[in-house]
């Protein structure tokens, strides 16, 4: 428990000064997101697909007023309440996709890493090609597929990223297992006698596990991304299904020269913020993580000037 | 693999030219049955309404579409490798045309926008790394993070609502009606035709087209770059021969300069390969949001008509493209670094 602590906060303890701060206010960033996508039916004014309330129509397309702090959009949506539902969307989506992404990718690399062989080369190859392949693209073929199957529901649109960043997660889980199985403490594992099926479990599992959390937090900032440019293309989530920014801003695009500026600055904004803080944490974690960008602890050795042992008037 | 020298270099070349068969087997695969799993029958999904059963019927039959799957399978591998990329389902056109014929813009707006990303991220990601966590560096750092963070098409609304309407820019298309018309089509490059030409008006014309898309996907793949530069002059400048340039006395400025910085950008050549895949996505938003007539706005075309054949056939000549393109940076990497071609 001590040791899950320590490595949990070692992001903080281990850095200093600008990292630091980076990493604060991503995970500021990101914690309001959090808040705002859990209790979005409470924070947010309306509900997402909401025209009028208590009969009384919501005006096209107006500006921002008391009523409507962010204003309306052209379908009479409040662009505010749009805009605090589209971090659910975002939030469940990236979620999801990231919990399909490890319960596929982090068992199907430990066995293929763990087993080698032929398995591995075809899986290796499989996984490479969908790597080197244009994401984006990627992401747009299977959602062709999977909204025709499961229409543009937040499932579909989960299950398109995680067909594009699976990979990654094979990819390292994999490679992780590679090198972990040739150490001391596994070889003695396998010489006791232990089954294959125990050593990855108990021996390989957190040892490989521990990559996952930086490529999540980093992967989930392109998710937020992919989702919203699925939607800005009209791929994703239909905006009477959910909010979801990147549809909000397709719509907003008619608006940009007409002086309707608060349909597209505001979840436009939104993902710039939730992106910004999502990368600023997995920045941060990769920095302090990796050994190779890490800044060298150690302090230049400054030779106490002898004047200050001396001078102790001035001091007080 | 004991040769070494030269003499490796051509081997090199050819196994990694071997690799490129089942990389682009494995993706054509994949393509393929993705498109084909979907439900529904992709003849009636693009032509639906629009025509008699009995001819949809008669459009099955000469797609192939009546198959096997496995037939259809081996089928379409074999018109890959005989460079036929099939047609399209809705109007009816060889996918090669619709490549011809809008290709050309997406080429434009991705070499642009590329060029763009490197006038602005080497520079600022070498001036990051060599400052770093002073305030050039956190600047840079947050420029950097967010050209990432901003996607392309809000990056593109703010560019169309606040920065086009004063300066007069357009925001539509890749050049006026009346330049399309003018310029003589030669090469199905509008800026390489309008050079051509030597027409004066329709190169300012379709330049000032250019300019704002080509900023829009430019700042993106500028962001990874920086990134990318400064990351590797980070970890060169903290290797063992600069510590030692360092030790003999030479100054930080020439350190960077003449040990660092060179080192610094030979992992990046590859890399900034690599982004020719970002760049193609890119270019899909980039030419939604400025109705570019390029190859992904085609795409998206076709994918609201769900048409298969044509979302097969772009696909397909994207992921040729792409491994071709990664093979190329491959061989330039290896011939400018010999470390690569063990």
């Amino acid at each position: 428990m001590r040791a899950v602590l320590k490595g949990m906060t070692r992001p903080f303890t281990q850095t200093a000064g600008l990292a630091r701060w980076m990493l604060v206010i991503g995970i500021v960033i990101t914690a309001v997101f959090l808040i705002l996508a859990i209790f979005a039916p409470w924070i947010a004014p309306y509900g997402f697909a909401q025209a009028s309330a208590d009969g009384v129509r919501f005006p096209k397309a107006g500006a921002p007023s008391s009523d409507h702090w962010f204003g309306t959009d052209r379908l009479f949506f409040d662009v505010l309440s749009r805009t605090i539902w589209g971090a659910r969307t975002a939030i469940e989506v990236v979620v999801l996709s990231i919990v399909f992404c490890v319960l596929i990718g982090v068992p199907l690399g430990l066995i293929s890493g763990y087993y080698g062989g032929w398995m591995d080369r075809v899986l290796l190859l499989i996984m490479d090609a969908i790597f080197a392949f244009p994401s984006f693209l990627l992401a747009i073929v299977f959602s062709f597929l999977l909204t025709d199957l499961f229409g543009g529901s937040v499932l579909a649109v989960a299950l398109s990223l995680t067909a594009i960043y699976v990979p990654q997660y094979f990819r390292v889980v994999r490679n992780t297992t590679v090198s972990a199985k040739e150490a001391a403490y596994v070889e003695a594992a396998r010489a006791m006698g232990a089954k294959d099926g125990v050593i990855m479990r108990r021996y390989l599992f957190g040892n490989v596990i521990q990559s996952v959390p930086v490529l999540g937090t980093l992967n989930a900032a392109d998710a937020i991304l992919t989702l919203a440019g699925l939607g800005f293309l009209g791929l994703g989530i239909q905006s009477t299904d959910a909010a979801e920014w990147g549809h909000d801003l397709n719509r907003a695009l008619a608006d940009a020269g007409s002086g309707v500026w608060w349909t597209g600055l505001f979840p436009g904004l939104a993902i710039v913020l939730l992106v910004t803080g999502l990368t600023l944490v997995g920045e941060g974690v990769n920095e302090t993580m990796n050994p190779t960008l890490r800044r060298r602890r150690l302090l230049p050795v400054v030779m106490p000037a002898r004047q200050e042992t001396t001078n102790t008037g001035e001091e007080r | 693999m004991t040769r070494s020298g030269a003499g490796s270099l051509p081997r090199y070349i050819l196994q990694r030219a071997l690799l490129v068969i089942p990389m682009i087997w494995v993706i054509l695969t994949l393509v393929f049955f993705v498109l084909r799993v979907a439900p529904g029958d992709p003849v009636s999904a693009a032509l639906g309404g629009r025509v008699s059963e009995d001819a949809l019927d008669e459009r099955r039959e000469a797609l192939g579409l009546n198959e096997p799957l496995i037939k259809q399978y081996f089928d379409y591998l074999y018109s890959v490798i005989r460079l036929d990329f099939g047609t399209t389902f809705s109007d009816n056109q060889p996918v090669l045309h619709v490549v011809r014929d809008n290709g050309g813009a997406t080429l434009t707006l991705t070499m642009a926008a590329f060029l763009l990303a490197l006038l602005i991220g080497i520079p600022l990601g070498l001036l990051a790394g060599r400052f770093r966590d002073t305030v050039p560096d956190v600047v840079i750092r947050l420029f950097g993070i967010l050209t990432y963070a901003a996607p392309i098409f809000f990056v593109g609304y703010l560019l169309q609502a606040y920065v086009a309407p004063p300066l007069g820019l357009p925001t539509s298309g890749q050049a006026t009606p009346i330049t399309v018309f003018a310029v003589e089509p030669k090469t199905h490059i509008l800026l390489i035709d309008a050079f051509l030409s030597g027409d004066t008006a329709a190169i300012e014309d379709v330049l000032t087209h250019l300019l704002l898309p080509a900023v829009t996907l430019g700042l993106l793949v500028a962001g990874v770059f920086i990134r990318l530069v400064r990351v590797n002059i980070l970890q060169t400048t903290q290797s063992d021969y600069v510590e030692a340039a360092e030790a003999r006395g030479i100054s930080r400025g020439k350190v960077s300069r003449r040990h660092a910085f060179r080192n610094a950008l030979v992992p990046v050549i590859t890399v900034i390969g690599l982004q020719f895949a970002l760049l193609l996505g890119g270019a899909v938003l980039t030419e939604s949001t400025f109705n570019w007539p390029g190859l992904g706005q085609k795409l998206v075309e076709y994918i609201n008509d769900r048409d298969y054949g044509a979302v097969q056939g772009i696909v397909t000549i994207f992921a040729v493209a792409v491994v071709l393109i990664s093979l190329l940076v491959d061989v330039i990497n290896a011939l400018i670094d010999p470390r690569v071609r063990y």
